[in-house]
């Protein structure tokens, strides 16, 4: 009886899972490993690991899965770093303003990405017009040459970064700040008693008291710069020559494009082997770290 | 000093929003806005927003709740094996699974339906498991005594369980809510018209639309938040972050 009305709550949630997540990757799986093309008239066959073999040596594969690591690389320090500034300042019980800068930082997380890159898009516009030319020509006194910076192969991926930073600083905030309300506020009284001042106070209570939930953000966002698709597509087309185009893009260029199956299955299978590898390191960081 | 510094970044943060506020305005009045509603359709637009985001939430909600009190307080064969495919399907990305669920859903002809951007995000790994873990803590003297009135398990949790669990079911509204508002790829591959599509994708087929009219897109982008600015200024009260962090562990 109990048995029954367990497989019965299950079976919703599972059937979807099954359905929707489980069986369509065991098919990429599977198809990863045939030459399956639609747009081409030949048979599919079964190729072996042919497809991944081929992958490892594609440049332009090799210039996405780069341009995922810069991401990450730069956004993940400079977003935990300024959403951990942003959660200390703010947070002060009974500072009246709070509540409304954590609202104003929060407000571009519920910017869906898209329009986010619309907005950018006009910021960015090239000749002395564009919105940023004008301020930084502003700042630097007329020192600055305006740039067109989405079609610029040195300043398109910095450019997709800050307008990603922008968007994605208001969710790590909050969750850090969740994360400050939780420390014991004679933790702080302590150390103040013992002479620490506000310095000390952050390194040696806040640091460690916060070190799981930066974990935790931090390995959120890389992964989520492994997931970079939307901006990239509204904003650049992965252009000017691939210095934008990032392995989501990839691969669904192959799959949409050039209507190559079977390699965009095994771009599939190396994506989530990634996204895999970055989960399993955060679980095993932050198992390590409450014990 | 702390007001010195917020403030400074708070200016830089602020910069985009009111560029888009101001820019919408620009002209005469409301004419951006005027021109957006007889450009497009707008209230069919966000209708197919609301609908797809707010039937994923609550359907997921039910869904997912259910299977996470399954799995945190029934005893059954198998829930091991249950529990680790929970986990599995949590790590793959909904990304990954797109080409392939794109060709099943076009050989069923289904493109271009509210359904097709519902029902493949209503069971989510996650959610499950952030259900799972919060019933994991629910205190379980209250059940014994439902149980001892002879509630069966799906009375208590509908009567019990599921009217308790406003921490989590704010925190699952939450996430599956901003997951789903601002779906891009997805209803870009399944939508082909505007009968379907919802405002994320819609505000990129305005802009590349011609005539580019900067103030109309701004007019535009400033209709789309509204309505979720003001939904999250109310759920903000009871969404719990740390929930976010501790479901993981």
């Amino acid at each position: 009886m109990k048995n029954r009305s367990a497989w019965a709550m299950l079976a919703p949630a599972a059937i979807g899972l099954v359905l929707f997540v489980l069986l369509p990757f065991a098919a990429s799986l599977v198809l990863s490993l045939t030459d399956l093309s639609l747009g081409s008239p030949n048979p599919t066959r079964w190729v072996g690991t042919l497809q991944y073999r081929r992958l490892l040596v594609d440049p332009a594969v090799a210039r996405a899965l780069g341009n995922n690591l810069r991401f990450a690389l730069v956004i993940v320090p400079m977003q935990t770093v300024l959403a951990l500034a942003l959660a200390c300042l703010l947070h002060k019980p009974g500072w009246r303003l709070a509540g409304f800068y954590r609202a104003l930082f929060f407000a571009p997380v519920v910017f869906p990405m898209s329009l986010v890159a619309v907005i950018w898009r006009y910021l960015y516009a090239p000749g002395v017009t564009g919105p940023l030319n004008r301020l930084l020509a502003g700042v630097s006194l007329g020192h600055w040459q305006p740039r067109d910076f989405l079609h610029d192969p040195q300043l398109a991926l910095p450019a997709l970064m800050l307008l990603s930073l922008w968007q994605g600083v208001g969710l790590q905030m909050v969750i850090l700040l969740g994360g400050l309300q939780q420390i014991p506020g004679d933790l702080y009284e302590a150390a103040a008693l013992d002479g620490a001042g506000p310095l000390q106070r952050f390194r040696w209570v806040t640091l460690p008291m916060l070190r799981n939930t930066l974990v935790f953000t931090a390995l959120m966002t890389t992964i989520l710069a492994f997931r970079v698709f939307d901006q990239v597509q509204i904003l650049t087309h992965g252009g000017p020559a691939g210095a934008t185009s990032t392995l989501m893009f990839e691969l669904v260029r192959s799959a949409f494009e050039r209507l190559q199956m079977g390699r965009a299955c095994a771009l599939t299978v190396i994506f989530v082997f990634i996204v895999v590898l970055l989960t399993s390191l955060q679980r095993l960081v932050l198992g390590r770290l409450s014990r | 000093m702390r007001n010195v510094l917020t403030g400074i970044l708070g200016c830089l943060y602020v910069g985009p929003i009111l560029m888009l506020l101001l820019g919408s305005l620009q002209g005469q009045g409301f004419h951006n806005y005027r021109s957006v509603w007889e450009r497009v359709d707008f209230l069919a637009l966000l209708e197919n927003s609301l609908l797809i985001a707010g039937s994923t939430v609550v359907l997921g909600a039910w869904v997912n709740s259910l299977a996470g009190y399954a799995l945190a307080r029934l005893d059954f064969p198998g829930r091991a094996a249950v529990l680790t495919a929970i986990l599995v399907a949590m790590v793959i990305p909904f990304e990954a699974v797109a080409v392939p669920l794109f060709f099943s859903v076009s050989r069923l002809g289904v493109r271009d339906t509210l359904m097709v951007q519902i029902l493949p995000f209503v069971a989510n790994g996650f959610s499950v498991y952030l259900f799972y873990t919060f019933y994991l803590e629910f205190p379980r003297e209250l059940e014994e005594a439902a149980r001892l009135d002879g509630a069966n398990a799906w009375q208590i949790y509908a009567r019990l369980c599921l009217p308790n669990s406003k921490p989590a079911l704010a925190t699952h509204a939450v996430i599956t809510l901003l997951a789903s508002w601002s779906a891009y790829l997805w209803p870009l591959l399944v939508t082909a018209g505007p009968q379907a599509r919802p405002l994320s994708l819609a505000i990129a087929t305005f802009l590349a639309t011609p005539p580019l009219h900067w103030g109309q897109v701004f007019a535009f982008g400033v209709l789309m938040v509204a309505p979720v600015l003001l939904g999250f200024s109310f759920l903000q009260k009871h969404f719990q972050p740390n929930a976010l962090s501790s479901g993981i562990k």
